[in-house]
């Protein structure tokens, strides 16, 4: 705490995306790691496979969120060893809630999405802020190029109010492929007009089957 | 407003809101941003002439406002700059100073020269202390010879067989300082300008899209607007999309007549 007051942290940009689907999860991010005009690397994962059928795509200061990372899997490991089971993505969900709010004053500069299956199966993303407040959407986004990307999702996506009753399912009505089609033109449109989004796209594809990643270029200026 | 008068203003800048916008800023209002071509440009002398090069990309903060922007401005039509900074700083500077060299040009009925357009801009941007964030790269090919310069916002100037200015002049010398030499030919030179622009749009977040190159010679110039295109969108939709109508429900409709016929009785029908 005695550093409070000097800034910190620094922005490292970037965007991440995640759409559920009634069995399927996308997750994506781009590579790019900058710091003000300068691009320190063209090729820096921002998503982390936690728990089981469960991606976390983080973007921020990646300093504090390669400490976030390396935190929730060693915690996930110990739940591991207790319970003698993975962690499910809800449960994952609370942990990094619970995660960021334990640093109120001194926050991790991240704003992450997770994005998985639930024990039921069904896809499910969880978005966040810095504090550790979050909620149970249908597709998010998050990091420098989310204000591009948001309004676009919520005209394809547009998911019920979280206030209506009874609940609504907030699942996605496109297939795996359509959402992965989505996911790789919002995100070429937004490399066009965001300057700290580009370089590679990476996608993590949950579903029953289990995770694959997958890459497609973006522009590199 | 003290100062402020019904006359029409000679010319030059008003200053009549600098109390109030201060007073605004000391209570705590933020000032908007302007237009900034956060930019590479660069030039060059080869064995007969300059070479010019500018990226296109102009940005507001993170964002890019325009993909494809003109950053080499016409001077004369033996002299071209290119602008780095405040878009309309850049944009006024160099319209004002080429509409100077014409009417000089009208005068002595004789080709502009490089040093009359340098300093002309040097001394405007001195006189305004770095307040006009205008960043050149001047060059041009007159009586004298071909001619390069550089100009900074506060109005000192430099003369170079090569030169870079903008956010990604570091990145663009790099190639420069690497690979210049005297008497390069003019494909060398263009081709050597070209890398060095891209050296900017790929290294530099404030520079991005398109190479454009100028090409100035003895009695001849050639503008290459999109020399290159080094940067088309990565990922087209297979399927387009659909934005289907009534998805805002109508609660209440009432039609108001703006402007209701007017017929004209007496009198005849008003001349041209």
């Amino acid at each position: 705490m005695s550093r409070r007051g000097d800034w910190v942290y620094e922005n490292n940009g970037g965007t991440c995306v995640a759409i559920a689907g009634a069995d399927y999860c996308v997750v994506a991010a781009d590579t790019r790691l900058s710091v003000g005009y300068n691009i320190l690397t063209r090729d820096h994962s921002k998503i982390c496979e936690l728990a089981d059928k469960c991606a976390l795509a983080s973007s921020g200061f990646q300093g504090d969120i390669k400490a976030l990372h390396k935190n929730l899997a060693a915690r996930e490991l110990l739940y591991q060893h207790q319970h003698n089971k993975r962690m499910s993505c809800p449960a994952m969900a609370q942990l990094l809630s619970n995660t960021l709010y334990y640093k109120r004053f001194f926050p991790y500069y991240a704003f992450n999405v997770l994005g998985g299956l639930d024990s039921e199966g069904k896809g499910c993303v969880f978005t966040y802020d810095a504090v550790g407040s979050y909620e149970r959407t249908g597709y998010s986004a998050q990091g420098t190029g989310s204000a591009l990307i948001m309004p676009v999702l919520d005209n394809q996506l547009k998911s019920p109010s979280p206030l209506l009753l009874p609940a609504r399912d907030a699942v996605t009505p496109l297939s795996e492929t359509e959402a992965v089609d989505l996911v790789k033109d919002v995100f070429a449109s937004a490399t066009e007009r965001d300057i700290y989004t580009g370089d590679k796209l990476e996608i993590v594809v949950i579903n029953k089957a289990g995770t694959k990643r997958e890459y497609i270029d973006l522009r590199k200026d | 407003m003290a100062g402020a008068t019904d006359l029409p203003p000679k010319g030059g800048f008003s200053y009549d809101n600098c109390a109030r916008n201060a007073m605004l800023v000391e209570k705590g209002l933020k000032m908007p941003g302007f237009l900034k071509t956060g930019t590479t440009i660069v030039g060059l002398v080869f064995q007969d002439g300059v070479v010019l090069g500018a990226d296109t990309r102009a940005t507001e903060g993170p964002i890019v406002a325009d993909k494809n922007c003109e950053k080499i401005h016409y001077m004369a039509p033996n002299i071209y700059c290119c602008g780095a900074g405040t878009a309309a700083d850049t944009e006024a500077v160099t319209d004002m100073v080429s509409s100077q060299l014409q009417l000089h040009r009208y005068a002595t009925g004789r080709e502009s020269r490089v040093v009359t357009s340098l300093t002309l801009l040097k001394s405007h941007l001195f006189s305004y202390q770095g307040h006009v964030s205008a960043a050149l790269v001047l060059g041009g090919v007159d009586v004298t010879g071909p001619h390069l310069h550089t100009v900074y916002p506060h109005g000192s100037t430099d003369t170079l067989p090569f030169a870079t200015m903008g956010s990604g002049s570091l990145a663009a010398m790099s190639v420069f300082e690497s690979k210049y030499k005297e008497g390069l030919t003019r494909e060398e030179g263009i081709q050597l300008v070209a890398e060095a622009i891209r050296g900017g749009i790929f290294n530099d977040l404030g520079s991005g899209s398109n190479v454009d190159v100028c090409v100035i010679t003895k009695g001849k110039t050639e503008y290459l607007r999109n020399h290159q295109l080094p940067n088309p969108r990565t990922y087209v939709s297979s399927k387009g999309y659909n934005f289907t109508k009534g998805q805002t429900v109508v609660l209440s409709t009432k039609i108001t007549q703006l402007k209701p016929k007017v017929e004209v009785t007496e009198g005849d029908a008003m001349e041209e």
